[in-house]
């Protein structure tokens, strides 16, 4: 009976043995699985548990949480919402998050390991950081400019700070409020299903997110390519280029808008917008080197994060030479998407040097620690100094005599480039203005801002040859916020807090 | 050190007459009445940490509480003290913090509305009926083996009581439940100690004819099968008693006789043959209700895919919500209050209830809770191992059996270790029934360890 007894002890022993190896297996080796499980309703329940981190544009915060008592407890509210909502993006607790939401979520919901002190004995206890703050580099100003600029049309403005990269403005429009999405239940659902089935996108972020063909703008880059190529050398010689222009190969014949194009000086073709002008350049300069300068300023590059991801702005590298004559005046293939055309006039405005944009200028923990930084980084040497001396002489003609003069700022130094693309089968479809431009403040001779813009029914800009009607005012109104705030310190701002 | 050497005499053995009196054993009263007073400091800071946790604000009813519990324990512990005197000091104490961590539980989780009504008081009345009882039983039982002699009134009552619930109505498709005035009982609980005692009475008082009598099947001693005069009675009883639980559908319980049968016929007979048998009886009756009762079908479907509903697009199950709660708790836990076994939902507070604690406590947490366990069950096996009478030990370990088997069926179910069988979690789960039940356990082993560690009388000296 002893040995029974004494077996059966063994028994139970080896029982909970049994249950502590799976108590083990269940809640240590298993435990991350079940964790990142998203039928697992304690992640969304954690993760709303307290206040998201704020994102500030400006010093201010355009983001807040708000407690609705509900088991998810903390829905994000947003100050401005459909202003900063390209910016933003939207944090739901139905349908993830978007742009800045989505790619500092980590930080803004406190479980980026950044935030902890010390990372190791984080994990082990696994505690939650308090969230962190973000901080963008968007001037208020300018931003609001923008979107009272577009005023509910159909379009985007980006502006950056040349210097740095620093994105000053990014509006899309028509716009939403994120807010709108921000809780759970049949409201959010709604909103959602009415956003999406909206057709004119107000969730699309058309600044970073849309591609357009740039029309005429684009003959800033086909401008740069002839003279860093040595095409041209003299702004003022008289091209070799007939009017009509026919594409070479083709029986199609290009015609011009305006007046007084044939044989042009580069210089009068750019300040007027030329069409055959600059298609004979692009195809006199060859799809390579078009590529190559397109290249240069951005295009073709799809890893670009400021830090939400920026769609590729196109330029072919396998075209007929009448295929490169029309991609040259920013039609056939070629696309782009309103920050890469600031890009653009940013890089002509700074000398020639590219730097790459960024949206978030730092971000502290919750005790206002800079945690991490970004700083100016250089891009490219998208043209040299002397190609970028002649670009500016171009565009800053365009608006004291040309099809820009609307950007005229009094006192400042403004150059630009209008741009009327068509677009749809036959360009039936109403065209897309196009406006880019740098300016620079008094006596400064590198710019102190660069903005695109791209308004998509324009109504009058059929009628017009230019986006110098319905988009230059909108980008003299975003350089003007710009320089009349004092200008940005590159190094840091306002110290650790 | 010189001249003394290979042939020095030995040390002279010191004379029988002088060995000192052996001291007196020790009965450790102070041991269990420290424990205990520690048991429910445990339970009130508990109690306190979970309204910290969760109002921000100790309780006001906790000083109450403690109170209560206390004047519970320390009656207990006199109880004890006054009839027990040289009880397993470990007993009560780990009764009394199982006990006082099943309220802080149940009270943590009546915080959440979605699992219905509060429990807490009702539990907490049930406590005190179980500790009243347990005083009752230390007090009124002077020697285990009166048992003995009421093991056939006892049985009957068992099967009377486990046959009740039949006229009553299912509650969640299980027929184990009598309701009147407002309570609900689980007579098949009761029955357990009733039956645990019958089988302890009946074996021992057979042993010797179940061990050495009857046919040998195929020739094997170790398969030798007692006449049916000898294991009639008890197969009878225990074939009836599993059969009302199968018409019952209240699976937990008859697996937990099922066990107590085979471990108690084992020990009295001490042929592992019975050990080959019930295992392959066992496992003919799982197969056979598995595929027959649809019910079982999808509880065993369940633990080989826990997740299988997550797939399917249905949401998590309520196995695949337990080993997420346990998942969430890891190593060292959310911390008392701040976890989520809201999301269990139905039978949170009764056959899951160890997510809570696996969840807010952590690994750390549970194998204390199961070191707890096993620290009752390891007192009973060697109060078993101590006894000399036959009865008490088969009692003893019946007694240690039963908890047993019930820590391991439900930690294994909601852990997904074995499929999942509805039954309570002794003294943590909600459940009147089932904390009495526990209560009148502990009593019965505070007795047979009494006994066991009773130092036999001292035989009369002789004074010239």
């Amino acid at each position: 009976m002893i040995r029974c007894i004494r077996r059966c002890a063994v028994l139970g022993l080896v029982l909970l043995l049994a249950l502590a190896v799976n108590a083990v297996r269940v809640m240590v080796v298993d435990a991350g699985k079940s964790a990142h499980d998203p039928a697992n309703r304690r992640i969304a329940i954690a993760r709303y548990q307290h206040p998201r981190g704020g994102i500030l544009a400006g010093g201010r915060t355009v983001t807040g949480s708000q407690d609705t008592g509900s088991q998810l407890a903390y829905a994000r509210t947003y100050r401005d919402g459909p202003l900063y909502a390209p910016v933003t993006g939207f944090a739901s607790q139905t349908y993830g998050t978007s742009l800045l939401e989505g790619t500092e979520d980590g930080l803004l919901s406190g479980t980026s390991s950044r935030l902890a002190s010390v990372p190791l004995w984080n994990e082990i206890t696994r505690n939650r950081q308090r969230p962190g703050d973000v901080h963008t580099t968007i001037d208020p100003a300018a931003q609001k400019a923008a979107y009272e600029g577009l005023a509910g049309r159909r379009g985007a403005v980006a502006a950056l700070d040349p210097a740095t990269g620093r994105i000053l403005a990014l509006v899309s429009s028509p716009s939403y409020d994120p807010g709108l999405l921000s809780g759970t239940g049949p409201a959010v659902t709604a909103q959602w299903q009415r956003l999406n089935d909206d057709p004119a996108q107000p969730m699309l972020d058309r600044a970073i997110r849309q591609t357009y063909p740039p029309g005429s703008a684009f003959k800033v880059v086909t401008a740069a390519a002839a003279l860093e190529s040595g095409a041209v050398t003299d702004l003022l010689a008289p091209t070799d280029s007939p009017d009509p222009y026919r594409l070479p190969g083709t029986t199609w014949s290009l015609t011009n808008e305006g007046r007084g194009c044939a044989d042009a000086s580069v210089y009068d073709a750019f300040r007027v917008s030329c069409n055959t002008v600059f298609a004979k350049l692009g195809a006199d300069v060859g799809q390579s080197a078009m590529a190559r300068q397109a290249e240069a300023f951005g295009f073709n590059d799809t890893r670009l994060r400021i830090p939400p991801g920026v769609a590729k702005s196109n330029f072919d590298t396998a075209m007929s030479p009448d295929q490169v004559a029309l991609s040259s005046i920013g039609q056939f293939d070629t696309t782009a998407t309103p920050l890469q055309m600031a890009m653009v006039a940013a890089a002509v405005g700074n000398g020639g040097e590219l730097m790459t944009p960024y949206l978030v200028d730092r971000v502290t923990n919750h005790g206002g620690a800079v945690v991490a930084r970004t700083g100016p980084v250089r891009m490219h040497r998208a043209v040299s100094e002397d190609t970028a001396e002649q670009l500016q002489q171009l565009m800053e003609a365009v608006v004291s005599d040309g099809t820009g003069t609307n950007a005229a700022i009094p006192g400042a130094v403004v150059g630009g480039k209008t741009g009327t693309a068509q677009h749809g089968v036959g360009n039936k479809g109403t065209p897309y203005a196009w406006f880019i431009s740098y300016a620079k403040p008094p006596g400064a001779s590198r710019a102190a801002v660069a903005v695109a813009v791209v308004v998509e029914d324009a109504e009058a800009a059929r009628a017009d040859i230019s986006g110098g009607g319905s988009a230059a005012p909108i980008a003299r109104d975003v350089m003007r916020s710009v320089l009349a705030a004092p200008p940005h310190p590159y190094g840091p701002r306002g110290g650790a807090g | 050190m010189s001249a003394t050497s290979a042939d020095a005499p030995p040390p002279p053995a010191p004379p029988a007459a002088a060995r000192p009196a052996a001291p007196p054993r020790s009965r450790r009263r102070g041991v269990e009445l420290s424990l205990t007073v520690a048991a429910v400091l445990v339970s009130v800071y508990g109690y306190a940490e979970v309204g910290l946790a969760t109002r921000g604000a100790v309780p006001g009813d906790a000083a109450g509480y403690g109170a209560g519990l206390a004047l519970l324990a320390v009656l207990a512990h006199l109880a004890v003290r006054a009839r027990a005197p040289y009880a397993d000091p470990l007993l009560l104490p780990i009764a009394v913090l199982l006990n006082g961590f099943g309220l802080v539980l149940i009270y943590r989780l009546d915080l959440e509305p979605s699992l219905g009504p509060r429990a807490a008081p009702t539990q907490l009345v049930w406590s005190t009926l179980g500790i009243t009882l347990f005083v009752l039983v230390v007090l009124a039982l002077d020697d285990h083996r009166v048992l003995a002699r009421y093991s056939y009134v006892g049985v009957t009552a068992a099967l009377a009581l486990m046959a009740a619930p039949i006229f009553f109505p299912a509650v969640n498709g299980a027929k184990i439940w009598i309701r009147f005035a407002g309570f609900s009982i689980q007579p098949g609980e009761f029955a357990k100690v009733l039956l645990a005692v019958f089988f302890a009475a009946y074996l021992s008082a057979n042993r010797a004819a179940l061990a050495y009598t009857g046919r040998q099947v195929f020739g094997l001693r170790r398969l030798q099968l007692p006449t049916g005069r000898v294991l009639g009675p008890v197969l009878a009883i225990w074939l009836l008693s599993v059969g009302l639980l199968v018409l019952e559908r209240d699976l937990g319980t008859s697996l937990l006789f099922f066990g107590l049968f085979v471990v108690l016929l084992y020990v009295a007979t001490g042929r592992t043959g019975w050990v080959a048998v019930g295992l392959l009886l066992s496992a003919a009756g799982a197969v056979a209700v598995s595929s027959l009762e649809p019910h079982v079908h999808s509880r065993v479907e369940d633990w080989l895919h826990p997740f299988a509903s997550i797939d399917a697009g249905l949401g998590p199950g309520q196995l695949a919500q337990s080993l997420f709660a346990f998942g969430n708790g890891a190593v060292l836990g959310t911390g008392l209050g701040q976890g989520h076994p809201e999301l269990i939902g139905f039978a949170t507070k009764s056959d899951f209830i160890l997510a809570t604690p696996g969840e807010e406590l952590g690994l750390a947490g549970l194998c204390a809770l199961l070191a707890l366990y096993a620290l009752l069950v390891a007192r009973g096996m060697q109060a078993g191992l101590a006894l000399r009478d036959p009865f008490g030990r088969l009692l003893a370990v019946g007694l240690a059996t039963i908890l047993a088997l019930q820590v391991f069926v439900i930690t294994g179910g909601v852990t997904d270790l074995i499929p999942l069988t509805g039954m309570a979690m002794p003294f943590l789960a909600q459940g009147g029934s089932s904390v009495v039940t526990n209560w009148i356990i502990v009593a019965l082993l505070i007795r047979v360890s009494d006994s066991a560690r009773r130092p036999p009388p001292e035989p009369p000296e002789d004074t010239p």
